[in-house]
This record gives structure tokens, sequence and C-alpha cells, in this order.
């Protein structure tokens, strides 16, 4: 058994009634009674911990030690872009000239904000082949969504009413859910033989319905789809958009742009191409790129340069309003255009190279090991199948992912894209080194090793890890979301 | 390149493997028609003490809160932040981590996810919380499709005295769906009482209301409540979570849905972001919420632990029948929100509250003495409260900046018939010389 980092404890269980962590000085103000009905005054306090500030380091200390991050090992969780997370970036983005500023300070008292902002929107522009680009959503569905009420209101604008959003097989879960909340009705695509997008039956759906088509190129099978200008023509034909999902763009960077590709509308995650870290499930930013025909539509504000000074524009008639209070995620865009700044057009272009060749080189060594359903040189990702090994050994993709545990490695996404049984999708990133890829090489060999020689063994991981495997059916069955006194 | 660890010979031996002499052998399947043929067009990439420099200059060009005494409000405030947090938040375990989706290796996440949960029912007196969203406005915005969803109804109303920039994000959200958007206008601050019967009606889905309201003003809640409740509409609340330290928990007078937007809760002012919102609900709504949820459980070997759960309404198993299509929300900055109100406590909260309601009401009674200056409205207030000037907002807000004070926002720009109003923020940091200074330049101004 390992040493246990925790003592269980939730932080409502620690501290004693009067303990304090705060410290606050009196009040310097004449104290008056508040003319506050005595209906709206709370009676009972919150039930909120009563800890000193020792108790409370040691206990989130503690719990950061059961998490892995990519700063601890290996993350290879592909769609994810896992890649390392640089510290100078964390530095400038808390810098009080950031941090610091209030959103509605005057024009005048923000124009550093406004100029990184005016940059990156330049960047960004250039990496995609966009002609604007707005910050103000604050993740990749959230760009999804702003990115498809876009394609909306153009076509509305246009005397259009367009009820169909087309999405692949393959596609993530967030495109079929956005095109639904921006009140479409979702059509599958099927995928082809090669994991693209089947262009028969492609064709058979299109008609003056579709308002137009989300796709991720690479895509989640992590292959570059060759048809993409056949398919944009396709749709283009109809008089249907293409939305590009910028979860993939890792594998693109300085060899191909969403706007040569012949997308309309492109939404970026900062969290994952642009090194920005994932926070164990948040903040990201998810700015959106437009081709000029959309531009009026963009949220409000967008910001602009005089010749003098920086300024927010409103004057968007037809804008689509707001998709969330004040700019979007900003002290993430700080990360991310510090991020850009670092490495300039050949080093973004070299991380895609490296991000592109560490995925070839892991999908080679295991496709030995391990049914790969597209057998065709990747991008950033592949996807590989534990088929073989449920057929032979009884032995489930799950419980592999769980034995990589034991090995010190984060799993791969699993069971996604839905098109392959048994997935393990895997994206190494630019940032790992071939000594740290050959030993997951080694743990993945030795994981399917151990499925044909001790199955059971695989079926009881992880043995390493705080925790064992949790009943998550138990937690749905009768959910229990939060700590009461005395359970 | 410091971020890449492979070197020549690396990628040599990589490729050898693979069976390739060149790396664009990779790229091939990229066809000629969509290549980018030049090089992208980016500035030079700077080595780190370079760009350090370069973005300090940046940096330098802003009004921060260390420059700039604020004053300023309207669902972003100037709280202290304890030390412990950014320490905290600093453990790469936490921010380098991706969602909670592997259990195992996740549990820090997870467990301080579950603490947050239970903080936010706590201090809303609601049943249970998602993991978050991504503002105050979004999870408005969701919170009101919940309701269009469980009443099958297509109407919303909302009040006036709601943040302006939620109410645009609800526009943007709800019109897509087909969901009618009503707004319910205001009287000396706060929402009017009379003739609510106009607005909400049997085809009403919910109520909206923001307590304190977007003026800092204290609502009728009571009577907003019965007036959704006694049509079957639901009775949503936005609610700022220190207030909440005095104030009566929205569980208490009714509310079905809690959210709001969590800045205040020991994050910088950011620019607007990130912060984050928090969602809270009754039971009876649970598999209903959008995002992502925390539950207890046990392992193989019955240890308590913590997993994602209820993910069958969530957009990678549900796809286009999901609650929402949330999928990243703001993780980081609940956690820390959960070690602010771990540092807090019962009694800090109450205390932060009490500091900003006593400060805001000696600023509201000073600045009232100045002339030139009125309160706008009478109505009780908690950290906010509005001052109409004789004199031009641009002109006021010109004399402040040069004393080194900034108040606002100048509510012209959301309010057409409040031109020359100016919110004003009080948190417990200001103190009793600066809350002097902005009256003296108030009256300067005058003078
Ligand atoms: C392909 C793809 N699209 C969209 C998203 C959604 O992005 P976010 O989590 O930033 O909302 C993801 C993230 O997992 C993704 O992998």
């Amino acid at each position: 058994m390992i040493k246990n980092p925790w003592n269980e404890k939730l932080i409502f269980e620690l501290g004693a009634p009067g303990r304090q962590a705060f410290s606050l000085p009196a009040s310097d103000v004449p104290e008056v009674d508040l003319d506050w009905p005595e209906n709206m005054r709370r009676e009972k306090a919150p039930g909120l911990p009563e800890v000193s500030e020792p108790e409370l380091v040691r206990h989130f200390t503690a719990l950061s030690r059961l998490n892995h991050g990519v700063d601890t090992d290996f993350y290879p969780l592909g769609s994810c872009t896992m890649k390392y997370n640089p510290k100078v970036d964390e530095a400038l983005a808390a810098l009080p000239g950031f941090a610091g500023i209030h959103p509605y300070l005057p024009e005048e008292l923000v124009q550093g904000a406004l100029q990184l902002i005016y940059e990156m929107e330049a960047y960004l522009a250039e990496i995609s082949g966009m002609d604007r680009v707005t910050m103000q959503p604050a993740a990749g569905a959230h760009g999804e969504l702003t990115g498809i009420l876009l394609v909306r209101a153009y076509h509305r604008c246009r005397g259009e009413n367009r009820t169909r959003i087309l999405v692949p097989d393959s596609a993530h879960g967030t495109n079929p859910a956005t095109a639904a909340m921006a009140g479409y009705q979702v059509v599958s695509v099927p995928s082809d033989q090669r994991g693209g997008v089947d262009v028969a039956a492609l064709e058979k759906l299109l008609d003056e319905r579709v308002a137009g088509l989300m796709l991720t190129n690479p895509n989640t099978l992590g292959l570059f789809d060759e048809n993409i200008h056949i398919i944009a023509d396709m749709v283009h034909k109809v008089g249907g958009l293409l939305y590009y999902d910028g979860a993939n763009t890792n594998a693109i960077m300085g060899y191909t742009r969403p706007g040569n590709m012949g997308f309309d509308v492109v939404h970026f995650n900062l969290h994952k191409t642009f090194a920005t870290p994932h926070g164990g499930g948040g903040p990201g930013a998810g700015p959106v790129g437009v081709k000029k025909d959309l531009v009026p539509f963009l949220p409000v504000p967008l910001v602009d340069f005089d010749g003098k000074r920086y300024y927010f524009n409103y004057d968007l008639p037809h804008s689509i309003g707001k998709v969330r209070s004040f700019y979007g995620n900003f002290g993430v865009v700080v990360k991310a255009y510090a991020y850009i700044r670092s490495l300039g057009a050949e080093g973004l272009k070299q991380v895609s190279r490296d991000a592109v060749l560490n995925a070839n080189y892991l999908m080679a060594h295991l496709k030995k090991y391990f049914y790969l359903p597209y057998d065709r040189f990747c991008k950033h990702e592949f996807v590989i199948s534990g088929k073989w090994q449920k057929e032979r050994n009884g032995v489930k993709t799950l419980d592999m992912a769980k034995r990589l545990l034991d090995y010190g490695f984060h799993p791969p996404t699993i069971y996604f894209p839905l098109i392959v049984e048994e997935a393990m999708m895997i994206e190494p990133t630019e940032t790992e080194s071939k000594e740290t890829l050959d030993r997951f090489i080694d743990a993945m060999i030795r994981i399917a090793r151990e499925a044909e020689e001790e199955p059971e063994k695989i079926k009881g991981a992880p043995y390493t890890t705080y925790i064992g495997r949790l009943d998550e059916v138990a937690a749905a069955r009768k959910p229990e979301l939060r700590w009461r006194a005395g359970k | 390149m410091r971020y890449l660890p492979n070197t020549i010979d690396d990628r040599q031996k990589m490729m050898a493997d693979i069976g390739i002499s060149s790396v664009e052998e990779l790229f091939a399947d990229i066809p000629e028609q969509v290549r980018l043929k030049r090089e992208l067009n980016l500035p030079e990439a700077l080595a780190e003490p370079e760009l350090v420099r370069h973005l300090e200059d940046l940096a330098g060009k802003n009004g921060d809160t260390s420059r700039y005494t604020c004053f300023l409000g309207g669902g972003y405030y100037d709280h202290y932040i304890p030390a412990v947090i950014p320490a905290l938040l600093s453990r790469s375990e936490f921010y380098t981590a991706y969602t909670p989706y592997q259990a195992e290796i996740s549990q820090g996440t997870l467990a301080a996810i579950y603490e947050f949960q239970t903080m936010i029912c706590e201090l809303t007196g609601m049943d249970v919380a998602n993991a978050s969203m991504y503002d105050g406005a979004t999870a408005l915005a969701e919170a009101a499709a919940v309701a269009t969803g469980a009443t099958r109804r297509q109407r919303v109303v909302v009040s006036r005295t709601v943040h302006p920039e939620y109410r645009q994000v609800l526009k943007t959200y709800l019109e897509p769906r087909g969901v009618e958007l009503v707004e319910l206008p205001f009287t000396n601050g706060v929402t009017t009482g009379d003739n609510l019967d106009r607005y909400i009606n049997r085809q009403t889905a919910a109520v909206l209301v923001q307590q304190p309201n977007f003026f800092g003003c204290l609502e009728d809640v009571y009577s907003l409540q019965r007036a959704a409740s006694g049509v079957g509409a639901l009775f949503i609340v936005s609610a700022d979570p220190i207030s909440l330290g005095l104030l009566k928990p929205p569980g208490e007078y009714g509310a079905s849905i809690v959210v709001g937007e969590g800045q205040s809760l020991g994050l910088p002012l950011n620019f607007g972001g990130p912060g984050f919102g928090y969602f809270a609900a009754r039971e009876e709504f649970l598999r209903r919420i959008p995002g992502r949820v925390v539950g207890a459980t046990s392992d193989t070997r019955g240890r308590r632990g913590y997993v994602l759960t209820l993910q069958a309404r969530e957009q990678h198993i549900r796809r286009e029948k999901a609650t929402s299509n949330i999928c990243s929300n703001q993780a980081l900055c609940a956690l820390a929100a959960t070690i602010y109100l771990s540092a807090m406590g019962p009694a800090g909260l109450r205390r932060v509250a009490g500091l900003c309601a006593q400060k805001a009401a000696y600023a509201k009674k000073r600045l009232a003495a100045v002339k030139g200056i009125t309160v706008a409205f009478n109505a009780p207030s908690f950290k906010e409260f509005v001052i109409k000037s004789e004199y031009p907002v641009t002109l006021v807000q010109g004399v402040l900046l040069r004393r080194g004070l900034v108040a606002g926002p100048d509510l012209g720009r959301f309010y057409p018939e409040l031109s020359n109003h100016l919110l004003v923020a009080v948190t417990e940091k200001r103190t009793k010389e600066e809350i002097d200074r902005l009256a003296e330049a108030l009256e300067e101004v005058a003078g």
C-alpha cells in the first residue's frame, strides 16, 4: 500500500469553532445601523469551514498531491493538447498592470490591455487566415456557440431561414450540443473508409436547409481530411458555411490555415494550442475568427485602433450581441499572447512539426501491439483500439487506461471518438522528449503483454494510486453532491 | 526553442523508426490548394527577458488598482485577496491538470470541487451546485434555459435592474431558442412592484432578478417571488456571493435557481476575466442543470472518493440532447473561491460583507452632502449605490482621474434615462481617507 498524502478529511471536518484564517482591519468609518428590512437579513451563518491558515495550507497542499498534472508526468490526453505551460506566462498574466485592472476603467487607462488584445487579434487572424477575431468566448464550446450564432445571423440577414447544421459522426460532443443550443436541427454525416467525411453521403445531405457544416481538420481521429477543399466547395455551393473547430490547430500551424481550407468561422482553444494551463477544467479561452462576410455580426465590443489610441468599438448594428460579460478571459489571452511572442512564426511551425512527429513515432511503435483502425500517417494525435485485447483476453480499454496509472502516466482519452470501438486517443504534444515517449511505449507494450498473460491483473488496476477504481454507477444512482455535518 | 526537447538527432532517430526521411512526408496529405505557401507573418520570437520587458511595458500602460483607487463596480470588485490563494493556486498539480476524467489521479481537484459545491449550497440555501460556469452572465442565461425546459414555457421575464451585460447575454442565448424575453421596469432603483401581472403570466417560465441589483439596491424579493410562484414560474436570483455573508440566502425566500459571478471570492480583476459563474438549484432540477457535477462514492476497497457524476446530462454523452454544450468551465477560479471561503469562514465572510456595507453607507452619506451630487435612489443598498451629478459624467470622471480615483460605470451607457448617473462601489478595501478624497474630488467638480 502506498503512503497516503491526505487524511481523507474534507475542509469542513478540520479546525474548530472560532478558528479563522482571515485578517481584516477594524472599520475606520463611523458605525451606522443599516436600513435593511429585517426579512432581508441573514439569520443563520453559512456552514463554512473554521480553520487557521496553516491547516488551510496543509489541506489544499495535500489535495494537490493527489492530482496528476502536466508538470507531474506525461499526459497524452487526446484532443486536449496537454502541452507544457510556460512558467513565465503565468508570471506575466499576474502583473498588476494586467491582473489589477477593472473592466470598466476608462479607455485611456487600459491602453496596454487594449493593445495586447488588438495585437493578439492580428496574430490569431494570421494563424487562421481569418479577417477578424473576437476574444469574448470563454472556452472552446463557448466559441462554438458564438460561431454558430454568427452563422445563423449571417443567413437571417440574407433573409434565409436555414434549419440544419451538419456534424460528422466523429465530432466532439460539444459540436452537436452547440448546434442544438443555437436552435438548429443536428444532422450527422458519416465518415468514410479513410476516416474523413464521406463525400458521397455529404452530397445527399446538402440542400438549402443546411446552414453549415462543423468540422475539425485534422479530425478527431488525428487524420487530415484531404478532401477539405472539395467539401468546402460543396457546402458553399448550397449556400452553407463552414465552421472550424480549432481544437486540433496544434497540428497545422504554418502549414495550412482554416482560411485556406475554405472555412468561414473558426474557434481557437487558447488552453490547448497556445499553452495556457487547463486549471483542472478551466479557465480556458475560445476566441472566434471569421471571414469578412461575417464580421458585421461579431459580438460587441471589438477593439480598434484609430492611429493614436485603442478603443472599444460597439458600433456593430448587426452584432449577435454579447456572449459573456466584459471582454472574455483576458488573463488567459495574456498568457497565450506571451506564448505566441515567445515562439514566433518559425517556433509555431516547429511546434506543429514536433507534435506530428511525436505522434507518428508513438503510432509506429504501438500499432504492432494495438489495433490501428486507420493505418496512415496521423497528425498530432492518433486513435488506436483495445479491440484485440478485448476479443482475445477480455481486457477492455478502460482496464488498460487504469493500468497505465500504475506506470505513472495519465491515460489517453478513451471511448472517443465514438466511431472507433474501445478507442484510445493519444496526443503526445511537442513538449515531450523522446525518452518520455519511449517510457510510454514500454509501458503500453508491457500492458499489451499483461493483457495476454495476466488479464485479471489489468482488470483490477490501478494498484498504486491513492484510491482504487470508484463506483460511478452508485455515484449517479444516489447522488451525494455535498458534504453534510454528521454524515 | 526552450519548450521543445527534441534535438536534430532525436528527430532523425524517430524518423528512422517511422520509416521516413523528412518530417514533411507526414504533412504530404495536405493538398497543394490549401497549403500556406509562405511563412506566417508574426513578430520575431522573443527570448524570455525580452518577452518580460515587452509585457511589462504593456502592463505599465494600464491604470491598475495600485495606481488608481478603485470605486468601480458593476459585477467585478476590488476586494482583498488573501495571500494563501495565489500561493496555493500556484501548485502546478492543480493548474496543469485537465478536467478530472481519471478520478484515481484527480482526487485533489474532485475533492476541492465537492467542497466548493457544498460551500455554494451553504451560501445560497440551495440543495445542489455545479462545478462552475464561465461567468455570472452565462450562468444566468443557462438558468433561464433550465426554466424553459422544466416548465415547457417560452417566456422569460427579467428585471431591468439585472446587470445590463447579463441581459444582453440572456438575449443572445434565448433568442435562437425562440424564447420571448420581457423586461420589468424599475422605479427608484428597484423593480417596479405594481402591475407585475401585466408581465408575469401563465406563459412565464421564470422571473429573473438580481439581489443586490445592478444599482446596489435591495429588491423586494418576496413580492417578486410570489408573483413568479403564483403562476408556476421559476424564481431565479443572481446574487453577489459576498453579500450573502449578511443577506438572506435566496433559498429562504423561495428561489428555484441561484446564480452569480464569483470573482468577488478571491479573484483578481483581470480586466473582466477569468472569474467564474456559480450555479445552484433545488434538488428537483438536478438532472437539468448544465456542466460538471462532482459526487461522492467509494472505491473497490471501500475508501471514500469523488467522481464526475450525472454525466448523462452532458455533451460528451448526450450530444445534441445535452442540457448544455459547456465542457471546460472555470475550475481553477472555483478552487480560488473554495480557498477564499475556507480562509474567511462564516465570521470572516460576515465581516467582509459588514465592512463593505458600513463603508458604502458612510460613502453614500458623505457623497450626498456634496454640492451638485445627489444619491439617486433611496432604497436600502449593500456595497454599491448610484449618484447623480449636475455635471456630465465624463467631466466628473476626468476630475476623479486627476486625483487618482476611478468610479463607475457611467450608467448612461446602459440606461438612456440615467445619463449623469454614476455607480459607486465601496469594498472592504476602501479606507475612510479614500472615501473622503472621493468626496473632496466631487466637491472640486462643483466648486
Ligand atoms: C475537438 C474538440 N472540440 C471542442 C472542445 C471543447 O472545448 P472546451 O472544453 O474548451 O469548451 C474540445 C475539448 O475537449 C475538443 O477536444
